[in-house]
């Protein structure tokens, strides 16, 4: 009992160690089950989504011409037997507001649980999520509903709509569909799922990064861990030899680790909670600005999580301390210390290692030239990734030991000698830096590549001065005549929408104007692009609906009113949706019920705010109905920054707990270096200067694995640019690499190694002669 | 006189409270000596060969090494002390584990400025090293392991070696193996040698003997 | 036909559809209450009341096929007002619930049909008369002049079946009740109610995909009424009977804790109809049926010792369960004894 006790006193007597076990462990756990609630909340939202927009899942019935369908139609259609049900959306007070019909609405297509048709029926009650900001006279009931989305009853809904008509008619799939009049069309259910595949790239992003910040922390479990069954050797042989068998130390070891684990799992997964509340509403603005996809900004306590986070945080420790565990388990009785037994067994390991990482380095090759798609991209990516962190310790050795041969001095030789007899312990530490290094460089090239690229597309796509939206198209008609003597040119910007290989597209009208010839994003043309378009020989076709339909130049993409030839492929960065832009004729042509309400207008740049100014006077327009091209340009990178603060958060994140994973492996290897030291300490080198070495080791082997990360946050970025984002938006950007930023991280990750130096190297510096001169004297 | 300690004293705290190791030693060497330093565990034989390498510092008393007193001296000054005028052999054997046996052999010699690469060849031929210069230390037997360290602790040519129980390890043929020869080579570099040692019959193979009692020379 | 305000009630007090579905658990203020020695009006009482708060359109059939196979059918419209006063549009405060339901020896088949008013998904209109939800109807093709109930031409149908019939009346219009003005419990809950109990019917139905030809007689009941029943009564039992020698007779039980309460009306083969006096009637259970994991009984004596009846009452199916929104059991019965005949059976609340 005594014994055990000693066991567990070590604990007291290293307070520091314990920290850091408790510490890895917790931010391991973090930041995965961060990562974990973060998507459980995003994937809830798109199921309440999926259900508010139930009816998604049902077939519709809706105009050909998209214009509401009147009361009597809809009865008719009853009367007829149509099993439909109506729906009148719209946005109201920043809502989008859905007005259903309790009474008629097939039961899959339900959004909320209305509870009693009385209660709802004849009454103001509006069911949005929890605290949801309702207009004046209506009653918020809390409802399961993704932030932005409020359910009423369709009488409700219509008279704050207006007096609107039905957006569209639900059908029972159960029922018998009868013969349909002309003017109504069944559109069927697209997916609900259709955000789920959308964003699924980017939870698998997230889910990519929180396995990666797992595993570092994990590293640091292991330094911890390791350390303290090392520091305990002496107490396990006592034990082992007064009588304690093997199987019950390893017991109670493990019992120990699995207290720990429990405790460093309550915390990690208490502050994964933390870090989920805290980079939830980026994300949530992330999946509305990428994809149109609500999500809510606060994170709903669920219960699974303890489960899974206690889990992980188990199954975590327990790989981290497989390693200590089998030594004890097979630890001789009374076998004397073989402090380099880990040496010579990394030897051999080393061989493995390489062996391992040129096979994943030709996977990543392999996979580059034959593979597609997103799984593909990020099968790349851990190849690339897995295969550049076995071979980093490979290469380091063969770096050192070149180096050593090259050396001139003695204390240079023995420097070099002794930093690669160092790698097998630190070269976990070295991988998760470098990892976390590389996910900087390679995410951040790739999100300033996108950066640079987008502002480009801005100004190319915003040519015109100002943006202007009219309220009806007569209001429209005399806007245009008013601005005809004062503007350059009245771009009308008009959009359908129809269904285009399975997807709802965009359809865009385009004047023939230099506006276009000289300014649009064109990412490939036919000779006469524009000439096409402009006779109604042609469509233009985003890069979105280029890529995702593998398309061609001279393909034909079939529209209402005809097939046209793809004649050009623009970029069309930001947008989920499939586009085509064909003149404007035909637009009108092909969808004569097009509204025709915007307009892009050009003027001398400095004469746009004053021309703003006096359209809004002239027709008391809101201010949002016209808007010059910078707010728009503005607006959009705004966006755009937010899209990636929460991929900028975590790549902060891991590098920072690659920086603990760094102090603790030095911390641990401080430990057991004494030996290595005492002998050059006695031969004549101060404390101070053999500090000042050790110091300069580990900024070295930081800069190393910079020098590393470089190429392989390269390939990653390439890899996110070319592979992935082509697979997930829709899009391929074209890359850009910025030296500024990698001195910049170059600088964080020395600085990170010199934090983690920095408390191994002081105590070294400092350290009583009793405690060097011990080494000559003990048995270790 | 090549060591002389004065009434040297030098405390320890433990955690039963202060512990006087060294009681006001007093003690001389030679060029060209050898001194045997005896004594029961915890005597403080060991504390005295740390004070007189220069790897402690004694709390009173002088500690002179070929004329400097190194008894309270700086990390620096006694770094260049045993840097260029003390060698030390351990009863571990302290090899760089991270060099070979080449290496490790002239590593204090470089360290020192003082790299003779004839006379190291001759103190690996003297020693039996000859055939294992790319060894590294894991790979040595404990005698090989320690016959490299005594080559290199002379191969600079130091003018004092200390020696703490440098036989300690060994079996006793082979120990007295290896007392032999490190006896032939630092009479052969004409160094003094002070050397740690609780065996009387080791004692006896050197010029004169000290025997150390609870901190003090009896 | 105080069963069906019953039912009404019943749908009331069912967690799954909306107390407010018929509201009856509030307060009536702001709805008109029945009175006795109102007139009926037609055909504008053929029509909707919406000043009332519950009513409805009740058709049973007892049909023959062609090789003497016996069928019943149902067609139901009930009509909820969630409020009192108008609304139009969306805003029409009225809830329409159609049911309907055809019944043979071997198979009971029903379906059911929600839907709201204002927006003409379903309705009654007096002139033309004609009731609807969805693409069910019940619709006068009476001649000009006659009453519009007496030639009505039915339709529904449901996953499994369909019927069409034509309907003729061979009498009038018959008052229930005092002149209407029917009392549903001791404490004076009352209702507007009259019938059409003569019926001759010809049509078709539709089973599995065959059509069976079919004839037979009908009656309609037409009732509104705004006020809740008594808070103890518990369900009812509630008979319609046609006597081969052209007489008719109504008659329910409205069971509670004590005797209940029970009220006939006999109707000549003319039409000439006498309102027994409360207890005259006495319906006693003779045999149950295990239906719907419940004991209901499915054959009846039933006693109106004024008019010398006393009858056995017999379920063509048993298992005539309408599973909707609220269950209750409706079927066609066969009568055996001083009298016989064919008839309806309508029973909720076990």
């Amino acid at each position: 009992m005594t014994g055990l006790l000693a066991l567990l006193s070590h604990w007291r007597r290293h307070p520091v160690q314990l920290a850091m076990l408790l510490l890895g462990l917790s931010l391991a756990t973090a930041l995965w089950s961060g990562v974990q609630a973060i998507n459980a909340e995003a994937r809830a939202s798109y199921d309440r989504a999926a259900n508010a927009l139930g009816q998604d899942r049902l077939d519709r019935l809706v105009r050909r011409d998209g214009a509401p369908i009147p009361i009597a139609t809809y009865a008719e259609l009853r009367r007829a037997g149509w099993q439909a049900s109506p729906v009148i959306e719209g946005t109201y007070s920043g809502l989008r507001l859905i007005g259903i019909d309790p009474v008629t609405l097939p039961e899959q297509g339900r959004p909320v649980d209305v509870g009693n048709l009385g209660d709802v029926i004849g009454t103001d009650t509006v069911f949005a999520a929890e605290g949801t900001a309702v207009p004046d006279g209506l009653t918020l009931q809390p409802a399961d509903l993704p932030t932005g989305i409020a359910v009423t009853d369709i009488a409700v809904a219509q008279r704050l709509l207006g007096g609107a008509g039905i957006s569209h008619l639900v059908l029972d799939p159960d029922a018998a569909r009868p013969a349909l009049p002309d003017t109504l069309v069944v559109q069927t259910a697209q997916n609900g799922t259709d955000i789920a595949r959308l964003t699924d790239s980017f939870h698998l992003n997230l889910t990519a990064f929180g396995l990666l910040a797992f595993a570092v922390g994990l590293f640091i479990v292991h330094s911890a861990i390791g350390l303290a069954f090392e520091q305990r050797r002496a107490v396990f042989r006592t034990l082992r030899a007064l009588g304690l068998s093997a199987r019950a130390l390893t017991g109670v070891l493990l019992a120990e680790l699995l207290a720990l684990a429990i405790i460093g799992g309550l915390a990690g997964t208490a502050m994964g909670y933390g870090v989920a509340a805290a980079l939830l509403p980026d994300v949530a603005a992330t999946l509305r600005g990428l994809y149109g996809a609500e999500v809510a900004g606060t994170l709903a306590f669920r219960p699974g999580w303890w489960a899974a986070g206690m889990g992980i945080a188990v199954a975590g420790t327990l790989v981290a301390a497989g390693q200590s565990l089998w030594r004890v388990w097979t630890m001789p009785l009374l076998a004397p210390a073989q402090p380099r037994a880990w040496a010579r067994a990394s030897a051999r390991s080393l061989r493995w290692q390489a062996g391992l990482g040129v096979a994943l380095m030709m996977a990543t090759v392999i996979l580059g030239l034959g593979g597609t798609g997103l799984f593909a991209g990020f099968a790349m990516l851990a190849s690339l990734l897995m295969g550049a962190a076995l071979l980093l310790p490979v290469l380091l050795t063969a770096f050192t030991a070149f180096a050593q041969g090259r050396a001139a001095g003695v204390l240079p030789q023995w420097f070099w000698a002794d930093t690669r007899q160092q790698l097998p312990g630190l070269s976990l530490a070295l991988m998760a830096l470098l990892l976390a290094l590389a996910a900087n460089v390679g995410v951040g090239t790739m999100v300033a590549s996108f950066r640079l690229t987008f502002t480009g597309w801005l100004d190319q796509r915003l040519a015109s001065e100002l943006y202007l939206t009219a309220q009806d198209e007569a209001q429209a008609a005399r806007i245009v005549m008013w601005l005809a003597p004062r503007t350059d040119a009245v771009l009308p910007i008009w959009q359908a929408d129809t269904p285009l290989l399975g997807q709802r597209a965009e359809v865009y009208g385009v004047a023939d104007h230099p506006t276009y010839r000289d300014n649009w994003p064109m990412i490939d043309a036919l000779p006469g692009v524009w000439d096409a378009v402009a006779a109604g020989q042609g469509v233009l076709a985003n890069e979105q609906l280029y890529r995702r339909a593998g398309l061609r130049l001279g393909d034909t993409v079939t529209l209402p009113g005809g097939a046209l030839p793809i004649v050009g492929v623009y970029s069309d960065y930001g947008n989920p949706n499939p586009q085509v832009l064909i003149s404007t004729d035909q637009l009108v042509a092909r969808f004569p019920d097009v509204p025709r309400l915007r307009y892009g207008l050009r003027v001398t740049p400095d004469k746009a705010a004053k021309l703003a100014a006096d359209l809004r006077a002239t027709f008391d327009l809101p201010v949002d109905a016209v808007v010059d091209n910078a707010s728009i340009k503005a607006l959009s990178l705004r966006i755009f920054e937010r899209t990636f603060a929460v991929t900028a958060a975590l790549n902060v994140l891991t590098l920072g707990v690659a920086g603990l994973a760094m102090f603790a492996s030095l911390l641990t290897l401080s430990g057991m270096r004494l030996p290595q030291l005492a002998p050059v300490w006695a031969m004549g080198l101060t404390r101070r200067q053999l500090a000042g070495l050790e110091f300069a080791r580990t900024l070295l082997l930081a800069a190393l694995t910079m020098l590393a990360a470089l190429p392989l946050g390269l390939g990653l970025a390439w890899v996110l640019l070319a592979v992935v984002n082509v697979a997930a938006f829709g899009w391929r950007l074209p890359m850009h690499v910025f030296p500024g930023d990698w001195l910049h991280l170059a600088g964080l990750s020395l600085l990170a190694a010199a934090m983690a130096a920095v408390i191994p190297v002081r105590r070294l510096a400092r350290m009583a002669p009793t405690d060097l001169l011990r080494v000559f004297a003990h048995e270790r | 006189m090549l060591l002389t300690l004065r009434s040297v004293t030098k405390t320890y705290p433990t955690s039963e409270g202060p512990l006087k190791v060294l009681d006001g030693v007093d003690l001389t060497l030679e060029p060209g000596q050898t001194l045997a330093l005896t004594g029961e565990s915890g005597s403080g034989k060991s504390t005295l060969l740390h004070l007189a390498a220069g790897l402690d510092t004694a709390d009173a008393g002088s500690v002179a090494v070929a004329g400097q007193d190194v008894a309270q001296a700086s990390d620096a000054v006694r770094a260049r002390l045993r840097r260029g005028t003390v060698g030390l052999v351990f009863q571990q054997f302290n090899l760089i584990p991270s060099l070979d046996v080449a290496a490790n052999l002239s590593f204090q010699a470089r360290l020192a400025g003082r790299h003779n690469p004839a006379w190291t060849q001759e103190l690996a031929d003297a020693l039996g090293l000859s055939a294992l210069l790319t060894r590294y230390p894991e790979q040595l037997s404990g005698g090989q392991q320690q016959r490299v360290a005594i080559g290199r602790t002379l191969a600079p040519k130091p003018r004092l070696v200390l020696a703490d129980e440098p036989t300690g390890n060994l079996d006793e043929a082979t120990g007295d193996a290896v007392l032999a020869l490190m006896l032939r080579l630092v009479a052969q570099t004409g160094a003094g040698l002070l050397m740690v040692t609780h065996s009387p019959r080791l004692a006896d193979k050197l010029d004169a003997r000290v025997h150390l009692t609870a901190g003090r020379i009896a | 036909m105080n069963a069906k305000a019953l039912l009404i009630a019943l749908l009331c007090a069912t967690p799954a559809l909306p107390q407010g579905f018929a509201g009856l658990g509030e307060a009536t203020a702001g709805f008109a209450l029945p009175e006795p020695g109102r007139h009926f009006d037609f055909p504008a009482d053929h029509g909707a009341h919406p000043e009332y708060r519950i009513e409805w359109w009740y058709l049973t059939a007892t049909l023959t096929g062609p090789d003497g196979s016996d069928y019943g059918a149902q067609w139901t419209l009930f009509r909820t007002a969630l409020a009192p006063g108008g609304g139009t549009g969306w805003s029409d405060p009225n809830l329409w619930m159609g049911h309907a339901a055809v019944t043979s020896a071997d198979s009971h088949r029903f379906a059911q049909r929600l839907g709201r008013g204002g927006v003409g998904q379903a309705g009654v209109t007096a002139q033309p008369f004609a009731a609807w939800i969805d693409d069910w109807h019940m619709i006068s093709r009476a001649s000009p002049g006659a009453d519009a109930l007496s030639a009505l031409d039915l339709q529904a149908a449901g996953p499994d079946f369909a019927y069409a019939l034509a309907l003729d009346a061979t009498g009038p219009l018959v008052a229930q009740g005092d002149n209407g003005y029917s009392v549903k419990s001791a404490s004076g809950q009352a209702s507007h109610y009259y019938s059409q109990p003569f019926y001759a019917v010809t049509g078709q139905i539709t089973l599995d995909g065959r059509n069976i030809p079919v004839t037979g007689q009908a009656w309609l009941d037409r009732e509104w009424s705004s006020q809740p029943l008594a808070p103890d009564q518990t369900g009812w039992d509630w008979f319609s009977l046609m006597f081969d020698d052209g007489a008719r007779m109504m008659g329910f039980r409205l069971r509670d804790a004590g005797a209940g309460y029970t009220s006939a009306t006999w109707i000549d083969a003319d039409g000439t109809a006498t309102p027994m006096p409360p207890g005259a009637l006495t319906v006693t259970p003779l045999d149950t049926t295990p239906v719907a994991g419940r004991d209901i009984p499915t054959e009846w004596r039933v006693q109106l010792p004024g008019k010398a009846l006393d009858v056995t009452v017999t379920a063509l199916n048993p298992q005539a369960y309408m599973q909707t929104l609220v269950p209750y059991w409706e079927g066609p019965i066969h009568i055996t004894g001083s009298h016989t005949g064919r008839g309806y059976l309508e029973m909720t609340g076990y």
